[in-house]
């Protein structure tokens, strides 16, 4: 029992932050239609960025808030540079675009920062009174960051002018531009976002994960089955999401098929999902006039 | 009385397919123009080629500004307002957050509530239902929604495309007794496309009629409804 608990807790910790990843490829899904392949590379890439500003000495939490602003900045960048011009263009393109960033963010990452895996701090104690022996202070810790994202981004979207811009600009661009929405920057506001979202992810998982360029190739496949079972138009299905990958991932692995074979849970969540209900648990069906 | 929009040889189309041919109209500020014609005469794509929505060539001056080769975006914050065919509402939001997307542009949020007030009052139905999905709204109710969504702009020009279409009768006489309403007590130009001539001439102060991409026709409204052979021959009533 104590070790299934054991299990359960920890698949919600590895929950939280798929579920983050999720959040992070709806968001640009949402507006663009696009799967954003390039996503766990760029998280790695600003989670190298927190790490050099810490090791230049840094404190926490000033080089946590300065690389979600930078990421936020370079998300916005990378859209506005290098995906406007293929906004028209057929899928393919876009899909080829992606794998070239991401490419190029594993191969600058591991030229700047060299392929060494490097430690990274957690900014959460290592003891405390509501640890227990389920979960860590971090596991707590980073669940309590992701649920503060997951609030910020309910209040942005609910309550200000500019979110309700970017979620009239993904519903109907064609309105959107009627009612004076600058469609194209809302894009670039939703990398943005998307971008800022996957720094925080990065920075929650490296302290368990280890950081090297490949730390987030296996958790963007679990992002990806979190986002396709909750509904790839749905944050709060890639939220939860999340949790459920991250919980059948640490049961299957300890009780039925290994820990060698977990990544295939994740494999086998995507194809299933896209065979046996392809807009996931809590996602749309799509209707569209011919 | 001034123009406040002047078009010249607008010529507009889809890909390789022109829909207008070079067409000249004008449009005095404070009126309602009516632009006339049948299935595939090039209405709607007028409408869109004065909001940019398609690719246009040709001049279109609007309160002394080119509007061709501006991107949609600005020719609404110039103050140009438009109901597309199908509406334009956003289905998935609240009636209040379309009202509000409607005046999105603007920055006086004192005005834009007391706008949103007015539009209320105007609208009971619509407060009624300001929190339910835009898309579960009747049709009527839709219309009015767009037409309000599209005044929460203060736009100097109203475009309307087929503002009776798929409605009752009885639904149709109500959103042209409000569209006169708007046009006389807040002073809004109005250019609307219509395939119900009859409504539409008894609307408007001035009306094009146009055929195959070319205006074929055109005068003040009741000159046009007094003409036996051009009612017949066009507008078949």
């Amino acid at each position: 029992m104590e070790a299934l608990l054991h299990q359960i807790f920890s698949g919600l910790a590895n929950g939280c932050i798929y579920g983050s990843v999720a959040l992070a490829l709806v968001m640009i899904y949402q507006s663009t239609h696009h799967i954003n392949f390039a996503q766990g590379e760029m998280a790695t890439f600003s989670t190298f960025i927190a790490w050099a500003l810490i090791q230049s000495g840094w404190p926490y939490w000033g080089a946590f808030a300065a690389t979600v602003a930078i990421s936020f900045a370079a998300g916005v960048a990378i859209q506005r540079i290098i995906l406007r011009p293929v906004e028209k263009a057929p899928v393919l393109t876009n899909v080829i675009v992606f794998i070239g960033l991401l490419v190029i963010f594993n191969s600058l990452a591991g030229w700047i920062f060299e392929h060494t895996i490097k430690s990274f701090p957690s900014p959460f104690p290592q003891d405390s009174a509501l640890a227990s022996v389920y979960f860590s202070a971090h596991d707590l810790g980073s669940a309590a960051v992701m649920l503060c994202v997951l609030g910020t981004l309910y209040a942005f979207f609910r309550f200000t002018k500019i979110g309700l811009g970017m979620r009239a600009a993904a519903l109907n661009p064609e309105s959107a531009r009627l009612v004076g929405i600058r469609v194209s920057w809302m894009l670039a506001l939703g990398w943005g976002l998307a971008a800022a979202i996957g720094a925080v992810a990065g920075m929650m998982v490296a302290p368990v994960v280890y950081l090297d360029p490949n730390m987030m190739s296996g958790i963007l496949l679990y992002g990806f089955a979190a986002a396709l079972l909750g509904g790839i138009d749905n944050p709060w299905g890639a939220v939860l999401g999340g949790f459920i990958v991250g919980v059948l991932e640490n049961l299957l692995g300890a009780y039925v098929i290994g820990t060698e074979l977990k990544l295939t849970v994740a494999l086998v969540l995507i194809v299933g999902t896209l065979t046996l209900r392809p807009n996931g648990l809590f996602g749309k069906a799509v209707v569209a006039r011919v | 009385m001034s123009e406040l929009l002047e078009v010249r040889g607008l010529t507009a189309g889809y890909g390789a397919t022109q829909v207008l041919n070079g067409i000249d109209f004008e449009l005095a500020a404070g009126r309602i123009t009516a632009i006339l014609g049948a299935n595939g005469a090039g209405k709607t794509t007028t409408l869109r080629a004065l909001c940019q929505t398609v690719a246009t060539a040709g001049s279109i001056v609007f309160d002394g500004q080119q509007l061709v080769g501006k991107a949609t975006e600005n020719v609404v914050r110039l103050g140009v307002a438009h109901v597309p065919d199908g509406r334009g509402t956003f289905g998935a939001l609240s009636v209040e957050e379309n009202l509000r997307l409607g005046a999105y542009v603007r920055r006086d949020k004192a005005g834009v509530a007391s706008d949103i007030a007015h539009m209320y009052a105007r609208f009971p139905r619509l407060k009624e239902r300001r929190g339910q999905q835009a898309g579960t709204l009747s049709g009527g109710e839709q219309q009015m929604l767009a037409i309000s969504r599209a005044l929460m702009l203060r736009p100097k020009l109203l475009l309307l495309d087929e503002p009776s279409f798929g409605l009752a009768p009885l639904v149709v006489a109500e959103i042209f007794r409000i569209l006169r309403q708007i046009n006389e007590d807040d002073g809004v130009s109005i250019l609307l496309v219509e395939q119900n001539a009859r409504l539409a001439l008894d609307l408007a102060d001035r009306a094009y009629l146009l055929e195959t991409g070319r205006v074929a026709l055109s005068g003040p409204s009741d000159a046009i409804q007094r003409d036996e052979a051009v009612r017949r021959a066009y507008l078949g009533y």
